[in-house]
């Protein structure tokens, strides 16, 4: 991808439009009922993160791989120190 | 046994009547008895592609309505004696097509034809119900862009759900045809990959269709591309993807221009 970029001179965007098209229609298939397993761990990660910390949507990172044997979640959340919900309301 | 096929995509201006025009005349080279209807009432366009529409006198809607005999409606290719078309209205109230009226034309053209293939309007509306609700397979035209991809699934939901098959319990046999694929753009990572739509719909590949000119010079004159130059890189994709709708295993490429030795000493042309 280095290479890539340094010959083109710009960032491959195909990496991007892939990414977001794979979160957009597991939430889609999800909206029409066609229930996908990692739709579902996604949205109840995230609802479970956000009720005890206050997320900065931009500051989460969600990937989705698809395989025929194996298929990934990659959910990355950064949690500043002091976000704790609870905490926050005793202090 | 008469196949149904359905050419859709959600998206409009993705390929849906180059296609159908494409595979029809690919089809009907091969020996295949096949019609094409199209279902685009109010912007019919499959006539022009094929270069029939100075011979249109009645449509589909005549037809449904009884006011034409289907005999009556049905235009025979001037130059394949196989492949015919039965028009959409220009003028008509898209809501004159009924289930009903549909279904008995399907029923009547099964008898005659060994494919029948429907050119889908865009949208996910009546036309884009009626022209997939008999289908026993479809091809979705995917450009390698995101908001194709994305009409691309939504429709592969309903032809899930909303075909007649589907309310059976059975499944309609579904590929992806991708067409407007340049190789070199994808290579660079500035267009999505063939991998990465068929991960993304999780469906078979039909063909892939290079970007070129030969398209447009095609429906210029109005010609399948098929039949316009059956050399071109276009018209060896779909004659790929008819093979393999019949059947035959076909290694999946992405046809290229054959060069000559001077184009070759000069350089290749940019992608």
């Amino acid at each position: 991808m280095n290479f890539l970029k340094l010959i083109n001179g710009r960032k491959a965007t195909a990496p991007i439009a892939r990414e977001r098209l794979q979160i957009l229609l597991a939430h889609e298939r999800g909206l029409r009922g066609q229930s996908d397993l990692l739709e579902l761990l996604r949205s109840e990660i995230l609802a479970a993160v956000q009720r005890h910390v206050d997320i900065d949507t931009d500051k989460i990172v969600i990937r989705m791989e698809r395989g025929p044997q194996v298929s990934t979640l990659e959910v990355d959340i950064e949690v500043p120190n002091g976000a704790h919900k609870s905490l926050a309301a005793v202090g | 046994m008469a196949k149904v096929l359905v050419v859709t995509s959600g998206k409009g201006g993705v390929g849906k009547t180059t296609s159908t025009a494409a595979l029809g005349a690919a089809l009907a080279q091969m020996g295949q008895r096949v019609v094409v209807i199209d279902f685009d009432v109010g912007l019919r366009n499959l006539d022009l592609v094929l270069g029939a529409e100075r011979r249109v006198v009645f449509d589909l809607i005549n037809v449904v309505q009884g006011v034409a005999k289907l005999q009556q409606a049905l235009i025979r290719d001037k130059r394949l004696e196989n492949l015919w078309l039965l028009p959409a209205s220009q003028t008509r109230d898209k809501d004159a097509l009924t289930e009903e009226g549909i279904s008995r034309i399907i029923a009547e053209l099964r008898t005659r034809f060994d494919w029948i293939l429907c050119d889908s309007p865009a949208g996910i509306e009546r036309g884009a119900m009626l022209a997939m609700r008999f289908a026993d397979a479809a091809v979705i035209v995917t450009n390698p862009e995101v908001s194709s991809v994305r009409d691309s699934d939504r429709i592969i939901g309903m032809l899930d759900s909303k075909t007649v098959k589907a309310e059976r319990g059975e499944m309609v046999e579904k590929h992806i045809l991708i067409t407007r694929y340049d190789p070199g753009r994808a290579s660079r990572g500035e267009m999505l990959s063939i991998d990465d739509i068929l991960e993304i719909l999780a469906t078979p590949l039909l063909g892939i269709i290079p970007e070129s000119q030969d398209v447009l010079k095609a429906s210029n004159v109005g010609s399948p591309v098929t039949l316009h130059n059956a050399d071109s890189p276009p018209a060896r994709a779909y004659t790929d993807a008819v093979g393999r709708l019949l059947g035959d295993s076909i290694e999946m490429t992405v046809p290229t221009e054959r060069k000559g030795f001077m184009s070759r000493l000069l350089g290749r042309k940019a992608a």
